[in-house]
């Protein structure tokens, strides 16, 4: 079976969890032998990996006919593409993009980020997705999130194969109720092409059957799961003070996150006990709100901002913590409880994060509960019961949590979906 | 002829408020109120209640035929003079038809047996001081917390005095044993031990009103009836289950009570009676010993104590409880030892059990072992606190003890002195009054002799 997959981010040049769950879905897929992948990119930046499927830059597929070298075409993206499938996608130019600002191959520039233009951009990669979609061979289109939408329905009328579309997050999650009109008509527009749905927990998918209106049939959940962590991660040796607990906060410092409510425990649990530090990693919006905060509760000497964490670092800074909380206000489904208790770190989630729904070894409060948030985390820390037992069990249920039962749920809606398409 | 042996076990815990950690130290009341008494209303109403009427009718009906045996903790029993004094009233009136047997049970339905022997022994002795006190019959024969039994045990209770011991029909215990007989423990042969039918029992108090159960719906003549097809030698039956499987498991809309009426009446064709544990221990001899070296209980598949210690949390919960069981015996605050019965009850660290039983479990306000794990730390983080608060710091327990010995002592010897002295002064007033008759003796003798001479 060949799916055409469009994503916005790929690993290692991730900036959010998408990144992560596109990697982690796609590995897991291709454990299946006839799975046959395609995924594309806005940027690559050439050390992706390639091993279990092909990658295609939309920055590196031209919509303009320009006659080019092959030699110079291989200097410029044959690290990540081979420099055959740019004349092969040349052939299949269909229309007069002239108009629109091309670079000397014909391909328009991409910031696979999420810059203030992204509306410009989402066009330019459904633009540009008619040209893939008019060159490759594709069994499904599976889009990943909003972004990538419209790509998706431009790809399905281009060609007449179905079209799946992945939720891993909805604007009702991002803004805390206040959604933006345009952003909410791309998503429902793309929900009411899609052949099928897949979210990221049941509690997107209620999202997406109350709020923008589709038929619970066409609508399924699809968890995300993690993967295993490295040999170089595991062997990580944390640093830990014996005397002190260290309360970990990671992740961005916005809105949807509920950092204020981590502040409030924090202040609770440092009225009764002094051997306790709070760290709040990550960088976002309210994080100056937030140290405003922590000084304004006067706690600012047991609470910590070390900055935006990547890489191994996060992993650094999980395996030195003793509780990680999550006390996000809606999280669609939140892979980095499962990150912690990877690496054996007792966590504490919201019941409003997706995640709760797949993990039973960790902690749940309600994210405006502070009491119960500083209840839980200071029974940790006190506790080395529930610390160990939670640690132990933790570990071994997240590690059953693995991408290829992903991959064959997945593969079983595809088979559905395609079994009933245009019938 | 065959015999069946009911047992009816009544307790209900005192349920934990919310208490967080901000509280300890601040805050020393520990109990939800409102879900004691709503709770007590619901069970009493539902279950008990109606239960108890229809056991006395049963009694009436069969003429004192029909006996059974109860056991009642003692917590549930300050739980009904709380909020359901009416229940008490009526269970004293069941007893005065003669044909109940009451228990002992250790006073808190707590884990003592297994954690705590000094405990366990005068938590019993309370309990059966407490019956004796409303219902004015002294137990004979033990049933522990959840039927919780072993060869240990067995002695603590042997030497207590009590001549028979319920407990569950395990079978990894019995193998292929059957139930159906009396037993002796092998470590102390004068202790009888009456083994749990959990099939028939489970019959009435776990599968009687589910439409899925092949036997469904299940009438008091088939019941009587696959008793009274066992072996001519299987000659006792013992039921034993909560009461509240009267009413609560099986709600009394599936007539159960129906049921249970009509079973004395279908027995007495079939020539089948009933007796409570005592008459059973009087009248039969025990058939073979057993050994129970590991604790059985008849909760959840494995029968065993892993529904309270299996997991980390319950063996840490438990831990720190007892630890500071010496002290709190050594202590004689009336309020540390109510609370202590309370924090025993074995119910508090089932609602900590992550055992996947399949059963719902019902864990209260608390909505994961770790909640109620946490909630369990912070109440007892606070108990100890208020315990050690009675005593000097820096001071371990064996110390502790002889300097309480020492003042028992001093309180015994000043006790001692000021009976002397009693004494002393008794004897010392007897000298005295004796001294003076004399005296007066001596000297009327003396009148006498004057008045004789002046005679003469």
């Amino acid at each position: 079976m060949k799916v055409l997959m469009f994503g916005w981010e790929f690993p290692p040049h991730i900036l959010g969890g998408l990144g992560t769950a596109s990697y982690g879905l796609t590995k897991g897929m291709s454990q299946q032998s006839d799975m046959d992948i395609t995924f594309c990119i806005p940027k690559p930046w050439g050390d992706e990996d390639q091993s279990f499927l092909k990658i295609i830059g939309m920055n590196s597929t031209p919509v303009v006919w320009r006659d080019v070298d092959y030699d110079y075409i291989n200097a410029r993206i044959g690290s990540y593409m081979d420099p055959q499938l740019y004349y092969d996608l040349r052939d299949h130019i269909y229309a007069d993009f002239n108009y629109l600002h091309t670079n000397d191959l014909g391909c328009i520039e991409f910031s696979g980020r999420y810059p203030d233009n992204l509306q410009e951009e989402i066009n330019n990669y459904s633009i540009v997705a008619g040209v893939v979609a008019r060159q490759q061979q594709f069994d499904i289109i599976h889009s990943h999130d909003w972004l990538t939408y419209p790509a998706g329905i431009h790809a399905k009328q281009v060609s007449g194969k179905p079209l799946v579309i992945h939720v891993h997050a909805t604007d009702f999650d991002r803004s805390r109720g206040n959604v933006n009109p345009t952003v909410y008509a791309i998503e429902k527009n793309g929900m009411d092409h899609a052949d099928h749905i897949m979210c990221v927990s049941e509690l997107t998918r209620q999202t997406v059957i109350n709020k923008y209106h589709q038929d619970p049939a066409k609508v399924s959940t699809v968890h995300n799961a993690v993967s295993p962590v490295s040999q170089e991660i595991l062997d990580i040796v944390p640093r830990k003070n014996p005397k002190e607990k260290v309360v970990t906060f990671l992740g961005r410092i916005t809105m949807q996150k509920g950092p204020e409510y981590f502040v409030e425990a924090a202040a609770m649990v440092l009225s009764r006990t002094k051997h306790v530090r709070f760290v709040m990693a990550g960088s976002g919006d309210m994080m100056d709100q937030m140290i405003r905060l922590a000084a304004e509760r006067g706690i600012a000497d047991h609470f910590h901002f070390p900055g935006f964490m990547r890489g191994k670092q996060v992993y650094e800074v999980l395996k030195s913590s003793d509780v990680y909380v999550m006390p996000s206000v809606s999280e669609p489904f939140g892979i980095s409880p499962l990150e912690a208790m990877q690496v054996s770190v007792p966590t504490i989630i919201s019941k409003q994060s997706g995640c709760a729904e797949i993990l039973d070894k960790c902690i749940k409060t309600d994210y405006w509960d502070i009491h119960a948030m500083a209840d839980a985390m200071y029974s940790i820390c006190t506790n080395d019961a529930l610390y160990n037992y939670l640690c132990e069990e933790g570990k071994k249920e997240v590690d059953a949590i693995t991408w290829d039962k992903v991959g064959l749920k997945v593969r079983s809606i595809y088979d559905q979906v395609l079994s009933n398409y245009r019938k | 002829m065959k015999t069946i042996c009911f047992y009816f076990e009544i307790h209900q815990m005192f349920h934990l408020k919310r208490y967080r950690f901000f509280d300890i130290n601040y805050d020393h009341y520990y109990f939800d109120d409102y879900a004691n008494e709503s709770i007590i209303e619901d069970v009493v109403g539902r279950s008990y209640q109606p239960a108890v009427d229809a056991l006395m009718e049963m009694i009436s009906k069969s003429e004192g035929q029909f006996k059974f045996a109860l056991g009642i903790s003692g917590v549930a029993l300050e739980m009904f003079e709380m909020h359901a004094p009416d229940f008490i009233e009526q269970l004293k009136r069941l007893a005065d038809t003669g044909c109940v047997e009451f228990v002992a049970q250790p006073y808190s339905y707590g884990l003592s047996s297994v954690y705590d022997e000094e405990g366990f022994v005068s938590e019993v002795k309370r309990q059966s001081k407490k019956i004796k006190q409303l219902f004015g019959k002294t137990p004979t024969v033990f049933a522990n917390t959840n039927m919780i039994y072993s060869d240990e045990i067995g002695s603590m209770v042997a030497e207590m005095g009590y001549k028979g011991v319920l407990t569950e029909g395990a079978k990894h215990v019995l193998g292929w044993k059957s139930s159906h007989y009396l037993y002796n423990s092998s470590c102390n042969p004068n202790l009888s031990i009456l083994f749990r039918d959990f099939k028939l029992s489970d019959d009435i108090s776990l599968r009687f009103s589910n439409p899925d159960w092949n036997e469904y719906p299940l009438f008091a003549d088939r019941y009587i009836g696959w008793i009274d097809a066992l072996p001519q030698e299987e000659q006792i039956v013992n039921i034993f289950m909560d009461l509240s499987a009267l009413g609560v498991a099986q709600p009394l809309s599936s007539n159960i009570l129906e049921f249970m009426k009509a079973l004395p009446a279908c027995a007495k064709e079939k020539g089948i009676t009933f007796s409570t544990p005592t008459e059973i221990i009087k009248k039969l001899k025990p058939v073979s010993s057993i050994d129970i070296p590991y604790p059985i209980s008849w909760c959840d598949e494995e029968r065993d104590l892993s529904s309270w210690n299996g997991n980390v949390l319950q063996r840490e919960a438990l831990d720190k409880l007892y630890s500071i069981a010496e002290r709190v015996h050594m202590c004689s605050n009336k309020l540390v030892l109510q609370t202590w019965d309370y924090l025993q009850s074995s119910d508090n660290f089932h609602m900590m059990s992550t055992k996947n039983t399949g059963v719902g479990l019902d864990r209260g306000i608390f909505d994961s072992p770790y909640d109620a794990f946490t909630n369990y730390m912070n109440i007892i983080a606070d108990f100890i606190s208020r315990v050690n608060a009675f005593y000097p710091e820096g001071v371990d327990n064996e110390e502790l003890n002889s300097m309480t010995q020492t003042i028992r002592n001093q309180n015994a010897e000043i006790e001692r002195l000021t009976n002397e002295l009693a004494d002393a002064q008794k004897k010392l007033k007897k000298l005295e009054s004796a001294a003076a008759k004399a005296d007066k003796a001596a000297k009327t003798a003396e009148k006498k002799k004057k008045a004789q001479k002046t005679e003469e």
